[in-house]
């Protein structure tokens, strides 16, 4: 079971408001490549895994991209704080307004709601650790792509470049992971087929 | 030796037992006390409760393994018993 520490990993303090900007970091809490996603991936895909320490590495960076999407929550809650109507409808935030006023709802940066198709969870761990890894790199890009809009909002920067480098981190874990698992393999398992599911043959 | 392992088992599968009592009284609490801010009693209550848990949790950690990462320093083996040990759905806890 979990439980709630009231703090942030990192923390969040964006002094002005900015619409703009929340529209395009909002796809990092519900677009394809965001930390809701993410956290979802790696919590599901657990149960079929068969090493305990790859479940381990599942947990807990599952459990970390909790407080990545609370911390792109806080972002996006901050930067749509107190906006003026003006504001609203210049920033081109009137499409989200209508639906959603200032509340956090998971959607992409181009209006795609969240769509649990962003994952897979194939029962497979060979499988599920490729895309694992895969899915860091793209976040890592996303938040490259992020980082080169907000150059001039440290405050915003800051906590962007902190969730980036976890992408980092996390990527080499689960390279990490993969190893571990290719190091159990059965030596009779050449085609590298599921070892939770298909058995070799003596 | 056999009744030794049975009696530490028996004294594992109780200390869990009573960690889950324990946490389902707090969550109840912290519920109540989320739309009852003001009740002294509810609060009282709360902590002695949250007091209990700690204290069950460093001692469970201790003999048998963490069970959240804020008690691993209560464990004395050289061993990382965070993964080494079965996952709540494998049944048996």
């Amino acid at each position: 079971m979990w439980c709630y520490e009231k703090r942030l990993q990192f923390p969040v303090n964006i002094k002005e408001p900015n619409a703009k900007l929340a529209q395009v970091i909002m796809s990092q809490f519900g677009g394809p490549d965001g930390e809701l996603a993410a956290s979802q991936r790696y919590l599901s895909q657990r149960y079929a895994t068969p090493y305990r320490e790859v479940v381990g590495t599942l947990t807990d960076i599952g459990t970390e991209e909790l407080a990545h999407m609370e911390m792109i929550s806080a972002i996006v809650y901050q930067l749509t704080k107190d906006l003026s109507m003006d504001e609203i409808v210049n920033s081109g935030f009137d499409k989200y307004y209508v639906d959603h006023t200032a509340g956090l709802w998971p959607q992409a940066a181009g209006g795609i709601p969240f769509n649990a198709c962003v994952f897979q969870s194939k029962g497979d761990v060979i499988t599920d650790l490729f895309e694992d890894m895969a899915a860091e790199q793209k976040a890592r890009s996303t938040y490259d792509n992020i980082l080169r809009l907000v150059r001039d909002y440290p405050d915003v920067y800051e906590p962007i470049k902190f969730l980036r480098a976890r992408e980092v981190v996390h990527f080499q874990r689960f390279g990490e992971a993969l190893r571990i698992v290719q190091d159990k393999l059965d030596g009779k398992n050449f085609y590298a087929f599921n070892p939770g599911f298909d058995k070799c043959k003596s | 030796m056999c009744e030794v392992n049975q009696r530490m088992m028996n004294e594992k599968e109780q200390l869990f037992h009573d960690i889950g009592v324990i946490d389902f009284v707090i969550v109840e609490m912290q519920l109540y006390l989320n739309t009852h801010p003001t009740d002294k009693e509810a609060m009282d209550y709360l902590s002695h409760y949250v007091r209990m848990k700690n204290q069950a949790m460093r001692e469970y950690a201790m003999k048998f393994g963490p069970l959240s990462i804020s008690d691993a320093d209560g464990c004395q083996q050289n061993e990382w018993k965070w993964v080494m040990q079965p996952w709540p759905w494998e049944g048996g806890c």
